[in-house]
């Protein structure tokens, strides 16, 4: 008969912290950047456009806490103010072709045949163009600017969550929930939309939070080389390009990127967070 | 002869487990699988685990081998095997036993073999691993080894891949593995309980002869008694966690000397025996939370014949030469009792014959077309459903019995149209829906509603209960208002024997059991005439089948029900159904009155089904006489022409080749499609 | 199996084609003249030197038969001639391809040399540091911008520390091996010339080790998550009570499973990192398809934009195809008999 000791019962507090600290730390850092956005224009003094030449490429001290660029203009505002246009391009596209992608998903998996075919030949065809591409040939088409670009990763966007909703569906509609719902007798839109749909939702979340990151990252991508935003707008990835060449006032382009490097970081762990929290079999402690 | 490495006494036991504990130490706390359980296994004997889920008979298993992985730990007892305590090993000192001297195959055969190595390469690692043959030996040891298995071609389908081989074939592949380095000892855990029930017999009979031949000793678990009976000269009976009876198949299953065993005997149905009524004794209640163990003897809570001393917890003490029992009641030498069955009111069944036929089918037919592989290939037809002649009378219920693949379950989706017929007719109270549509359909499914077998996917778990359950009331509007409805949705918890505070709960929180409750209650919901129950009761544990079974016929006499009811287990549809028809393949072979099949069954396919049903009587074991049926069953995509059932048929002769035999009575109310009905069978009931 | 070949080849080219209709369409049906870009302001006032550049270009044409010849040229191998360069577009393809091909190809090479073995590390040592670490590095990797940590890398090892040298495929003083295939390692090293062979592999150093970022990151991740799923199959429980040695179990039975879903998504990455160098080469001056991409893009010059998305298409269609067939040799589930 051996003597057993048994390790100490983790506390609630620490156990949650074990599986959801990372998590909750991704999310405090984008909301902080989220009420920073919002914020930008009543909390911050400086004006992100102010030119002045004389204060030009000045390295970070009391009075620009990061800096200034090529034209005078303060370096940590216009970090702030690109929050603005960033998270909003990448909520837009996100969540417009996460929505349509889904449903259009959903709906094609339901009804089966043909519809669900074309739809897979459909997003087949869109996944031979990589985003960039195909962002680069729309904007050259319909012109450089914002709206423009958000079209263009738009049409690339949806596929994807297309794909996924598609598969959770087809694993949902077979189940026996549904075959139940059928002999009661609810009909095809009603199971699809309050049956199964919700029931879908989990991995559909998880993308939505980690591609948000992504979309923030091909956007920034997109107007580094110069077909996203114009200028003067404020914008992480286009003043990195103003920035690239000036390897000794490495301020200008070293804290728009590591902005960019934070937001899609805290994207990312929230994203994981979600998925271990969907998954009960993600962990064992 | 065991090839041990030391000679052992005779009278020394191959293993000895004492006071064995395994716990799971989570955050939690810890959960406390197995909680002091001591046994032996002796050189060459066959020991059988009986218990249900929870029990911890698995764990146990897997802990002898050291398969658990953190948090569970061996927490203490240990595991003398030869004289070396297993418990205690190193690493690589457990590694060289495993396979080797002890060897253990798992309930799934489907996920047993990896899919993307062949099984020639599954087999002769693992006797390479410990050293003792050469690749090339190995591979002929592979071979030979599939042959004693009786698997067809050998040679040949030794190269293949797993998803080549069917259940049962696997499941051979897994025994070939076990026994490949000639191992002392092999635990089998659950091995057939994946399988159905005519490839089981064939497991078990392969089982018995390794055990007799090659002289290993075998731990089979399982949860059912009729397996244990089957190939056992030991039983032990496990609940939470701890060992709660022991003894000969021999006694405790004809004089159980604990209430859990004297529970599990009456609560599942015999296949050999026509019960006066069709309610089964059945204990109430779910096993206790292992988290929590409660004081004093486990099993209190449930047991009917409990008194005082329970409340102190009993040690495992002898009750008569080679028989131990962890009971208060017993102890004496006292026997249990089979009470008095309590027929309850207006029991008597029917016996004038019934009226209208509530469900009448003809020639159904469901085909459906498979995936095509490329473009250009053939495309290929699945024949689920194939000519399918039914009727189920009002106030009867009719059983639909068949193995995996015989189409059952499509039949139950084609009579309640989930699915639409290929070919056939479908007349449900004189209405022929063969091919109405969904909205011509939905007023009639109020009379007409079905069950399904997983408790687990059969209710969205996103609803609460009370949402599941008033959605049907309000689609059909039968209930006027809110109110109402919330009415009529307690009236149904009452019904079904569930708390009325479960609306306010989502399923994950309730048992399997209470979930196929709340299934129950659901279909129940817009008053049925007519119910399909698909499997009803196969996932749940024999306790609790045994509630439902009850629970069933309950609400049939209450309610005025007909139910079809489909399962794979003969006992159960013999207990609880007036007419039965045994399907092979999308049709039927035989369909009659259930005391009449099961006295004398016409067509070969029935009379080897039954069988090779297990009986939990090793008496009645011994002295059937078994009906073996040779070779696997074949692929619907392309069945067997003529009579389907004669590639495995004992009795075939070619004619079976050239003619397909048609349903024709051959006896009052009894319909065979064989060419010789009657044959096989020449024999009386005792035979079964 | 042929048969299952032979069908996945029809529907890739098919995609192929489909492609080159849907750029075709959207090049067309859009604002955006190349006359203006290409002939300058002055001389697009000019409407006779406008009808002649249209006439020359095949621009007055009905759509359908634009695309229609666009297709002819294609069968015979002649992707048009770019507006902007002027010269056969194949021509410009072949020049910048092998630069593309080359640091995609060490790129991939590398994330997978570290991000496989980091994978399966990290999920059989799961919870440790070493699985901490893995993860930690997936991450950075896939969040942060690739033109950033090119700027960063180059500004860095470059600009301050001086560890590698600057922008480009060669220093400025090296001589250019003669090409044969131009990939300069491998010409290099035909020829005999290692002092380039250095240089060039020394200039590839830094590109090759950002644009591996992302994807290293991935390949991570992906490998991690399946080796853990893997790991949790009965299979698994199966081979070790067989006796197998630890090791043997995880490279012998649970990564061959867990490398279906890695190919995959591999095949993916690798696809990407060929079409999408794009920010890599900007920054790193390196003169390969997505810089030419790139120009092509802002000057409108749609033979040049059709040309290089049918490849781009083409090469996605490709691998996906590669990656097909690679599935049906790793799991035999795949094509039945």
């Amino acid at each position: 008969m051996s003597d057993i000791s048994l390790p100490a019962i983790a506390s609630p507090r620490i156990r949650w912290l074990r599986r959801y600290g990372l998590a909750s730390f991704g999310a405090a850092v984008i909301v902080a950047w989220a009420l920073a956005a919002i914020s930008a224009p009543w909390v911050i003094r400086h004006d992100p456009n102010f030119v002045d030449v004389a204060m030009r490429l000045r390295p970070p001290s009391a009075s620009n806490w990061l800096g200034t660029d090529a034209l005078g203009r303060d370096v940590a505002t216009r970090v702030i103010y690109g929050a603005r246009v960033s998270l909003t391009v990448g909520l837009v596209v996100v969540l417009v072709g996460g929505l349509f992608g889904t449903l259009l998903g959903a709906a094609a998996a339901y009804a089966r045949g043909w519809a669900e075919e074309g739809l897979m030949r459909l997003t087949d065809l869109v996944f031979c163009f990589p985003p960039i591409i195909l962002a680069m040939a729309i904007a050259a088409a319909l012109g450089i600017g914002t709206v423009n670009t958000a079209i263009a990763m738009l049409v690339v966007w949806w596929p994807k969550f297309a794909r996924l909703s598609r598969s959770l569906v087809i694993s949902q509609r077979s189940m026996e929930y549904v075959e139940a719902a059928q002999s009661i007798g609810f009909g095809p839109a009603h199971i699809l939309l309050r049956q199964i749909i919700p029931n879908s939702v989990g991995p559909l979340v998880v993308l939505v939070t980690l591609d948000l990151g992504n979309a923030i990252l091909v956007f920034a991508g997109l107007s580094f080389l110069g077909l996203g935003t114009v200028p003067p707008t404020p914008e992480w990835g286009s003043m990195v390009a103003e920035g690239r060449e000036l390897v000794q006032q490495w301020w200008v382009a070293t804290f728009p990127g590591l902005a960019i490097l934070t937001v899609v970081m805290g994207f990312n762990f929230m994203g994981d967070g979600f998925r271990d929290w969907l998954d009960p079999h993600a962990n064992r402690r | 002869m065991p090839t041990a490495a030391e000679p052992l006494l005779p009278a020394e036991p191959l293993l000895q487990v004492r006071d064995l504990r395994t716990w799971f130490l989570t955050d939690s706390g810890p959960v406390r699988a197995v909680d002091g359980v001591s046994f032996d296994v002796h050189a060459g004997e066959t020991l059988g685990v009986v218990g249900e889920s929870g029990s911890g008979k698995s764990v146990c298993a897997k802990s002898i081998m050291r398969l658990l992985d953190e948090p569970a730990r061996i927490v203490g007892g240990s595991i003398l095997f030869k004289g070396r305590d297993l418990a205690h090993l190193d690493d690589e000192g457990i590694r060289s036993v495993r396979g080797a001297e002890i060897a253990m195959v798992f309930q799934d055969p489907m996920t047993s073999l990896n899919p993307v190595l062949r099984i020639a390469r599954q087999l002769i690692e693992a006797m390479t691993a410990h050293g003792r043959f050469t690749v090339a030996a190995a591979r002929r040891r592979a071979i030979d080894l599939l042959r004693r298995m009786g698997v067809a071609s050998a040679d040949r389908t030794v190269n293949s891949f797993p998803h080549q081989f069917s259940g049962g074939m696997r499941q051979r592949v897994m025994l070939a593995m076990g026994f490949s380095n000639e191992p002392s000892l092999l635990i089998a855990d659950e091995p057939t309980t994946a399988l159905d029930v005519t490839i089981q017999a064939q497991i078990l009979d392969l089982l018995r002869e390794l055990n007799r031949d090659l002289g290993t000793a075998v731990i089979l678990i399982s949860h059912d008694l009729g397996v244990i009976a089957n190939i056992c000269s030991r039983v032990l009976v496990m609940y939470a966690g701890e060992v709660v009876e022991e003894g000969a198949p021999e006694d405790l299953l004809t004089d159980p000397r604990h209430p859990y065993t004297w529970a599990l005997l009456h609560a599942a149905p015999r296949i050999d025996a026509q019960a006066e009524d069709r309610r089964l004794i059945t204990i109430e209640g779910q096993p206790p939370d292992p988290r929590a163990w409660p004081s004093g003897c486990r099993f209190r809570a449930r047991c009917p014949f409990a008194v005082e001393k329970c409340a102190e917890h009993p040690e495992l003490l002898q009750v008569e030469a080679g028989r131990a029992a962890r009971c208060w009641v017993t102890q004496e030498g006292g026997a249990l009792n089979t009470p008095q069955r309590v027929r309850a009111v207006g029991a008597a069944p029917v016996d004038s014959p019934p009226s209208v036929p509530i469900l009448e089918v003809s020639n159904l037919q469901k085909h459906f077309p498979l995936a095509k592989e490329t473009f250009f290939a053939r495309q290929r037809v699945l024949r689920a459903v194939d000519g399918v002649d039914l009727q189920v009378m009002a106030g009867e219920t009719v059983g639909l019995v068949g193995e995996s693949g015989c189409g059952k379950s499509t039949l139950a989706r084609l009579v309640t149209r989930l699915h639409e017929p290929t070919n056939g007719r479908i007349v449900f109270a004189g209405t022929d829906i063969t091919h109405a549509s969904q909205s011509a359909i939905r007023p009639l499914r109020r009379r007409m509603q079905m069950i399904f077998q997983d408790p687990y996917a059969s209710l969205n778990p996103r609803m609460t209960i009370g949402e599941i359950l008033a959605g049907p009331l309000i689609l059909h509007g039968i209930a006027e208002d809110a109110a109402a409805a919330r009415a009529r949705v307690a009236e149904l918890l009452d019904l079904v024997g569930l708390p009325r505070q479960s609306v306010q709960r989502f399923p994950h929180e309730f048992s399997g059991g209470q979930r196929q409750r709340v299934s129950i209650a659901r279909a129940l919901a817009v008053g049925p005439d007519f119910v399909v129950a698909d499997e009803p009761i196969s996932a749940l544990d024999v306790n609790i089948q045994a509630q439902i079974i009850n629970l069933m016929v309950d609400l049939q006499e209450r309610l005025g029900l007909t139910y079809l009811f489909i399962a794979h287990d003969l006992a159960v549809v013999r207990h609880v159904c007036d007419r039965i028809a045994v399907l092979y393949l999308g049709k039927i072979m035989e369909v009659g009155p259930a005391a009449a099949l099961f006295s004398r069954p016409l067509h070969p396919y029935t009379r080897t089904l039954i069988s090779a049903a297990p009986v939990p009587d090793p008496r009645v074991e011994r002295t059937r006489r078994h009906v073996p049926m040779k070779g696997e069953p074949p692929s619907a995509l392309n069945p067997p022409s003529g009579c389907r059932f004669r590639t495995r048929c004992p009795i075939a002769e070619e004619r079976c080749a050239r003619e397909e035999p048609p349903l024709l009575e051959a006896a009052a109310g009894q319909r065979v499609a064989c060419h010789f009905p009657g044959r096989l069978s020449d024999t009386n009931a005792r035979d079964l | 199996m042929i048969r299952y070949v032979i069908s996945r080849l029809v529907v890739a080219v098919a995609m192929v084609l489909l492609a080159t209709l849907v750029i075709f369409l959207i090049a067309n049906t859009v604002p955006g003249d190349p006359v203006l870009s290409a002939l300058g302001d002055m001389a697009a006032s000019d409407p006779v030197q406008v009808a002649e550049f249209r006439a020359r270009w095949g621009l007055d044409l009905p759509l359908w038969q634009q695309y229609w010849l666009f297709l002819e040229r294609l069968a015979h191998g002649d992707l048009g001639v770019s507006i902007a360069s002027r010269r056969p577009v194949l021509q410009d393809i072949i020049d910048y391809a092998p630069a593309t091909l080359e640091l995609a190809t060490v790129a991939f090479i590398l994330s997978v040399l570290v991000g496989l073995p980091l994978g399966v590390l990290a999920a059989v040592r799961r919870d440790t540091v070493i699985d901490h670490v893995a993860r930690a590095v997936s991450l950075v990797g896939v969040s942060a911008p690739t033109f950033w940590l090119a700027f960063i890398a180059l500004a860095v090892f470059y600009g301050w520390l001086n560890w590698a040298p600057g922008p480009g495929r060669l220093d400025p003083v090296s001589f250019p091996p003669d090409r044969i295939t131009g990939l300069l390692l491998i010409d290099t090293a035909l020829q005999g010339d290692w002092e380039t062979f250095h240089d060039a592999a020394a200039h590839l150093v830094l590109p090759s080790i950002v644009l591996a970022a992302a994807t290293l990151g991935l390949i991570t991740r992906t490998t991690r998550a399946a080796m853990l799923e893997a790991l949790s199959q009965d299979y698994v429980r199966v081979a070790k009570a067989k006796g197998l040695r630890g090791w043997l179990i995880v490279v012998g039975h649970a990564l061959p499973n867990a490398m279906l879903p890695v190919v995959t998504l591999g095949g993916l990455a690798y696809a990407n990192l060929l079409a999408g160098a794009v920010m890599t080469e900007t920054v790193f001056s390196w003169p390969g398809l997505g810089r030419y991409t790139f120009r092509s893009a802002v000057a409108v010059d749609f033979p040049a934009i059709m040309a290089i998305t049918a490849i781009v298409a083409a090469i996605f269609v490709l691998v996906n195809f590669l990656v097909d067939m690679s599935y049906a040799l790793l799991d035999p589930r795949v094509v039945k008999k």
